[in-house]
Parts: C-alpha cells; structure tokens; sequence
C-alpha cells in the first residue's frame, strides 16, 4: 500500500488514454450520477412548491422563516465550497498537509451549517411545526431533510478522505479522488442555493 | 484498461497461503480475499459481467415462472362468471404483484442480463467500467426481488396496482404491510438499476475499442445505451414517491391524506413521469436484439442504421413528455389533454420509422427463418397491433372511453409481451450458443415458437373485445347476467383468454424441455459462428474467455465482424460480397496476436455484502428500527471495506494468460 501514489500516477496516465473520450471513467460516472440527483431534489422541490401554502393559519412559511439566521448558515455552507476548491488545488500541487487542512475545514463548515439545521428543525418543533403538522411542514422536512442528508453523507466522506489521506490508503488517483469529493461538495451546495431561494426567500 | 484491479496471480498466491502470510492489501484481518474461479464462491464472489450476466437471466427466469403462475390464478378466476379461485383481497394482490414481477423483476433484469453479458462484448471491451458496482446491482436486484415476494408470507402481498395510486395505498385502504414491502422492495431493485445505468452509460461511453465510433456502435449497444439514459432520470423520480409514500404509511406524513388537503394527482404524475419512460425502457431493449437479427438471418445490412439509432433517441427525448396519457381520466384540464395527446401520437412516428426500417432490412434477403429470426418477425407484428391500439389510446375522448377497461390490458400486452418478451426470446435463442457454447434444439424452438404466438394471440386478443364490451380491469368477477350477447359475448371471451394462457404457458415450458434437451449429454458442441453473425461479439470463442477477447479488437466498420470475413469486389455503388475468411480464420488471426498482458478485475466481498445490507434495513423500516440501524452499519462496513479495496497491483504481479506475446497491449 505504501507504493499506492507512484501506482495512481501510473493509474491516471492509463486512463487518460485509455478511455475512448479520454474522460476518467470516475468523473464521467459522478457526473452521470450528479443528473440523476438534480431528478432527485427536482421532484422534492415540485412537491414541496405545491404544498407551500398548504397549512394552518399561523403555521407558515412566513411565520416561522427567521431569514437572517438561514442566511448566516447558508453563507457558512456557499463558504465550505470555497474550502473544497482550495482543498482541490492542494491536491493538484500534491500538498498533502494542506489537502488535509481544507478538507477538515470543508467537513467542519458543513457540521456547522447541519448543526444550524438541528436548531432550526428544534426551533420549529418546539412552535408546533412537527413533521406530520400539516402539507407544508411534511414536504418541508422532506426536502430540507434530504439535503441535510447529503451534507452529512458528505461530511463523513471528507472524514474519512482525510483519514485515508493520513494512512495513505486512498485507492487510485488521489488527486482525482478529492476533485470527485469536491464535485458532489459543490453540487450539494448549489441544490441548497436553490433550495434557499424557493423555499426561504420567494414568499409564500 | 481503468477497471483494472487486481491481477488473478498474486491473489492465487495468497489464497494457498496461510492467512498469517497474507499481504494486508489482499486479506481483511482473518479474512481471505475471494480468488475462486470455480465452485459457488466463483458466483457468489464474481465480478464477471458474463457471470454476473447468467444470474440475472437465471433469477429472472425464475420470476418470470412466478409472475406467469399469478396471471395465471387471474385467469383462472376470470374464466367463468363469479370465480372462486380467488378471494376478492387474494386477487388484487396477484394482480398487483403479477405486474410488479414482469416489469420490475422479469423484463427489466432480463434486459440487464443481455445488457451486461453482451455490451462488454459488442464493443470489444474486457469487462464493464465498474465491474464492483456491477456485481452489487446484480445482489440488489434479486435481494429486493426476494425481499419483495417474502410479502406473501407476511401478511400478503401488495394490493393496489402496480401503480400504487396514493391515496388508495394509504393504511386506511391497505392495512397489511404488503404495500411497504412493495415500496421499499423498489427501492432496492431501484438502487440497482441506477448503479446499472451509471455503470454501462460510462462502459459504452468511454470503453469502446479503437476505432469504434459512436455510429459504428452495435445497435443493441446503442439501444441499451438509451435505455441507461432513461433509468437514470427516471429512477429518481419515482424513489422521491415511493419514500413519500413509506413516510405517508410508516411515519404519518400527510403527502396524500385529501382530507388534510392534498393533491391526489400529485402521486399519479411522480408515478408516470417514472412509469412512462419505464415502457421504453422495458421495450427498447428488444428492439435493439430484433434489429440485431433481422439483418444476420436476411444476409443484408440493418437498413438506415442512423435512422434507427436516431429515432431511438428520439423515442427517449419525446418519452418524457407523454406521461399524462396514462391520466387523461382524471380531470387534467382540456390544454394538459390535448398537448400529451398529442406528444403521445407523435411518438409513434419514430416508432414507425423503426417498423418500416425492419421490414426494409428484410425485403429482397436471402432470409432464413430460423427460430431467433421467426421471434424476431414475431416483435414486428405483434408489436404493431399493441402499437396501434396504443395510437387509439393518444385520442383523449376515446381513451376516455377505453380508460380501465379490459381494452388498455390488452394494448400492454401487446407491447410488452409481443414487443419486450418475444424480443427476449429471441435474443436467447441467437445468443445462446455464444453464451454456453451449445445450440438450442432449431425444431423444438419452432413449436415454442407457435406455442407461444397462438397463445399469446388467443390471451390477449379477446381483451380487445372484452375491453370494448365494457369489462373494467381489476374487477375480480364477472356475471352472466351482464356479459351480452353473441359474438361479444364476453363470457365465451373470458374463457377463450383463459385457455390462452396455458397455451402461452405451455409455449413456456418448452423452452425450458428445450434447454434440458440441449444441454443433455452428447449434444454437440455449437459452431464458432452458427448463424453467419456480424457484429464484434463473435470475434470470441463460444462461449467467451474470461477476458473476452484475446486481442482487443481494432474496429473500422459497422458489422466489423461480417467485414473481416467478406470482401466487396463490386464497383461503381454496386456491392458484391465474396467470403475470404471463415471465423474459425478470424479467430485464429486474433489469437495469434493476442495481447501479452492482460488485466482482469478481482472478485470481492465487498458487492453482496452491500446489497445484503439493504433488505435489512427495509426488513427494519417495517418491523424494528434496532434493525434499520444493523442494517446500516453493516452497509457503512461494506462501503468502508469496498472503499479501502485497492484498484492496482503492481505490473510484474500481472498474469499474462495468452503468454505468447510480451509486447504490452495497446489497449491492454
């Protein structure tokens, strides 16, 4: 295992010719599994922008948004991305330490904007917004729930990344591998940047 | 190659060894990594795709008895008037469950047997992309199978339609838990199509041999290639309905309780943006396998191969845009009608594009109607009287009419039976000597043949009448009083169907006398090339070495096969072929340049374990959350242990099985 990096570098020249596109098959299957999300959080979204306005009176979106908070968690996360892409470049100048560095940061900015989601949900509970409340409610912790879903999956791949990274067991190109972690980062980020503006912003 | 693993030497090594001498790359503490080539732990362990390939046509076989043993009980039921075969709760599982099996875990799987065994080969790669993933969709696929029908003795099976409409499979309407296990069963089996259609998207995508441009693709590749597409964007629309819906029955959300204000059109519309491109996906397949054939038995090129690829793809863009045709009865507003009416009637022009080039392909051959050829012929006409009906269907007013009733039963058979399964048929028959090295037996296939036409004919033919005389489907009797008079007389009718399933089923079992008889003892061995073949899956032995093609195959025409072993000596745009190679020539040309370094990927653990842990927490969401979490630690050790697999070895541990040349491998 100890002479894993010299066989990716060996691993990456091979597939870069060796593929009929010259894509590495890795990032041409993430992609592909990139669009089935968007169907994913698509249906999510149109269930959610359906049943919006469906709830009691004093049980809304416009009663129970507090914006300025969810603007500061969702800056944290837009931020993490920034950290992935620095993590991404560590690797492109096989910076280990540094690779590590922003990897952690990225897995701890996304554990803070998942915490602010727990306060959030606990905030909404404890006002009488649980999960079978009404329409609204059900498809709004769907759908905020599966993404909080996805930043978790995602803090724990970056966890162990980092960890691999450590004990250099990281199968492949590591160098690939940490881009591919970066391009799930990203689109996760982008999902909430959508989910952020329809579902907070646009009132209901 | 990228998938490139692990060489079969070193881990051979390893496995003679004690586990003390193992190398921490090959071994998981106690824990050998599995080598196997022979015996059960060469199934249960493989990574193959032509392994991988024969279970899922084993398993789907055995759901395709258990699904025709259900229609079976339905028509058994409906044969008279006021049947008592079945109780009224009993039938609307077996209905439901009959239809979940074909589509879900017969036709689909068995598409993916083709897909997996033959794409690999038709495009002159050695394995699929991620041959690990292929491995865990397979495990998925029959564990949700299984997971699935362990219903019936739970509790029984699912109620409500293959369909599902919510709100009627709320717990109010459907208090057994076969609904759960139907949902939850998709779940998985759906997983495993996702993983399926991301994997081969990328093998044909990025694996293809030197030369082989994407307008030289083998057309079933190129079908099958669609169908990926297709898998991919639908399954996740309908996993979004089907965790809404166990969170409706398992956890009381509200997505469907009308009385708390929810739209009952919501699941019906999630439904069929899945379930319609769901049809394409269970018929292209066969599609791809007819317009494989008809060329090799009508000794003449596929006529307008790029049309037939293009209005493939056609059929896969416009199939998104035609669900609501399956909801014209629910009030959709006359703008919504009249748009899918008429996006449905215009998906009929590819479709007839393809029908009309199948018969040009086969006008003025020199055709030979062996078995795969008459199943082939078999899909273009029993497919277009489905189709038909299926245009009548696009008139919103008569579909109006039509809507649950005996009529539209009728129409899907057509199609999926006369289109999907008979194509399946055919596609055994010509790929069976390629994937066991034997002949099935030509006369016995004749009156399989037969047997299944005039059963499928006298089935699902009288639906048509049934249907127009007024018999809605799912209605588990019928009465004497009501079933008219004369010719449309739907009591001789229903009787007449009856009867035709067991023709059909009889069709059946002889295919099944038909594998026994050919693989007896004594049989003889199959030819290299049975049938005069084309494309690049013939370029290998009967049946195909475990790394497939001793030389990676340098491509430069469509049907390279058939151009390697004739010559056009014609002029001036007329073409005349002369034989100048035999396979047996062609082969041996290949061996004798075999690549001296070949890569093959090693068996894991890792796959079914994943897949195992699946069920398991389904088993939980339904009867104990200590489960569901059991369930996911063993999934989180799975991906941990899959994670930390190396991919390379180094080269000098690389067995080079043909041992003839040292010069390392172009494509190698």
């Amino acid at each position: 295992m100890a002479d894993t990096a010299v066989h990716a570098d060996d691993h990456v020249d091979h597939g870069a010719h060796h593929t009929s596109t010259g894509l590495s098959n890795n990032k041409l299957a993430m992609w592909m599994f990139l669009g089935s999300e968007c169907l994913l959080f698509g249906g999510l979204i149109s269930t959610y922008m359906l049943y919006r306005g469906r709830h009691s009176a004093n049980l809304g979106p416009d009663q129970v948004w507090d914006i300025p908070f969810t603007s500061a968690s969702s800056f944290v996360l837009l931020m993490s991305s920034l950290t992935m892409v620095l993590a991404v470049s560590s690797a492109n100048r096989d910076d280990d330490r540094n690779t590590k560095l922003w990897l952690s940061v990225t897995a701890l900015l996304g554990a803070l904007f998942v915490a602010g989601q727990v306060y959030e949900f606990t905030t909404f509970y404890r006002e009488g917004l649980g999960f079978t409340t009404s329409l609204f409610s059900s498809s709004f912790f769907t759908l905020t729930g599966f993404h909080g879903v996805h930043v978790s999956v995602g803090i724990i791949m970056l966890m162990s990344l980092v960890g691999m990274i450590s004990k250099n067991k990281v199968v492949g190109d590591k160098k690939e591998v940490v881009e591919l972690f970066g391009l799930y980062w990203h689109f996760v980020d982008v999902v909430w940047i959508l989910i952020f503006t329809l579902v907070y912003l646009i009132p209901a | 190659m990228a998938i490139i693993e692990r060489p079969s030497d070193e881990v051979e090594v390893v496995d003679q060894s004690t586990p003390s001498e193992a190398t921490p790359e090959s071994s998981y503490g106690v824990f050998r990594r599995p080598v196997e080539t022979t015996g059960w732990k060469s199934w249960l362990f493989t990574i193959d795709h032509k392994k991988l390939g024969i279970m899922y046509g084993v398993v789907a076989m055995f759901f395709f008895v258990v699904g025709g043993i259900e229609a079976m009980l339905i028509r058994l039921q409906l044969a008279g008037p006021n049947g008592t075969v079945l109780s009224a709760d009993k039938y609307n599982q077996m209905f439901t469950m009959h239809a979940t099996t074909m589509v879900f875990l017969f036709v689909m799987p068995m598409a993916a047997a083709f897909a997996n065994y033959f794409v690999p080969l038709q495009i002159g790669a050695r394995d699929v992309a991620f041959p690990r993933i292929n491995a865990f969709g397979f495990w998925a696929f029959l564990f949700g199978g299984l997971f699935l029908n362990t219903s019936w003795f739970l509790g029984g099976g699912a109620d409500g339609g293959w369909f599902m409409y919510a709100p009627n499979s709320s717990v109010a309407f459907s208090p057994s838990n076969g609904v759960d296990f139907w949902g939850l069963g998709l779940q998985i089996t759906g997983i495993a199509s996702l993983t399926g259609a991301i994997n081969l998207i990328v093998t044909v995508i990025n694996m293809r041999a030197p030369g082989m441009s994407l307008m030289k693709l083998p057309i079933f590749t190129w079908m099958v290639m669609v169908v990926q597409f297709l898998l991919l964007f639908a399954m996740p629309v309908i996993t979004v309905a089907l965790f809404m819906l166990m969170f409706q029955r398992s956890f009381d959300a509200t997505f469907f309780t009308v009385e708390a204000g929810a739209d009952p059109l919501l699941w019906q519309h999630l439904f069929w943006i899945f379930g319609h491109p769901e049809v394409y996906i269970l018929v292209l397949p066969s599609f791809g396998i007819v317009s494989e054939i008809l060329p090799v038995f009508s000794k003449k090129p596929l006529f307008g191969y790029p049309l037939i690829v293009f209005s493939g793809a056609a059929i896969g863009f416009v199939g998104w845009g035609v669900w609501a045709h399956h909801m014209f009865a629910s009030g959709l507003g006359p703008i919504s009608v009249a748009a899918f009416s008429v996006a449905t009637m215009a998906i009929a022009i590819p479709t007839g594009v393809k029908i009309v080039n199948w018969t040009l392909t086969m006008w003025g051959g020199k055709i030979k109607f062996t078995v795969p050829m008459l199943y082939a012929v078999g899909v273009i006409i029993q497919f277009t009287i489905g189709g038909l009906s299926g245009v009548t269907h696009s008139v919103a007013p008569s579909d109006t009419q039509q809507t649950d009733t005996y009529y539209i039963v009728a129409h899907f058979h057509y199609v999926i039976f006369g289109g999907a399964v008979l194509g399946l048929f055919a596609g055994m028959y010509y790929w069976w000597p390629k994937m066991f090295g034997k002949m099935l037996n030509e006369r016995l296939g004749r009156v399989n043949f037969w047997l299944t036409i005039i059963g499928m004919n006298l089935t699902f033919g009288p639906m048509h009448i049934i249907g127009l005389q007024g018999q809605p489907r799912r209605m588990y009797q019928w009465t004497e009083n009501r079933a008219g008079e004369g010719f449309f007389n739907i009591g001789f009718w229903n009787l007449v169907a009856s009867i035709g399933t067991f023709v059909l089923a009889l069709g059946v079992l002889l295919f099944f006398v038909n594998i026994y008889v050919s693989h007896r003892k004594g049989t003889e061995k199959a030819p290299l090339d049975p049938w005069d073949a084309r494309s690049l899956e013939w370029i290998t032995t009967n049946p195909p070495k475990e790394h497939n093609f001793d030389r990676v195959p340098q491509v430069g025409h469509l049907d390279e096969f058939f151009h390697r072993k004739y010559e056009d000596r014609g002029a001036d745009g007329h073409h005349e072929f002369h034989q100048v190679a035999t396979a047996e020539e062609v082969l041996a040309e290949e061996e004798k340049n075999a690549d001296g370094h070949i890569h093959l990927p090693s068996p894991s653990y890792w796959p079914i374990l994943l897949a195992f842990s699946l069920p398991i927490m389904a088993y939980g969401v339904i009867y104990n959350l200590f489960l569901l979490l059991g369930g996911a630690v063993l999934a989180l050790v799975s991906f941990y242990g899959w994670g930390l697999e190396p991919h390379t070895a180094p080269e000098e541990d690389y067995d080079p099985p043909t041992g003839t040349s040292m010069e390392v491998a172009s494509h190698g």
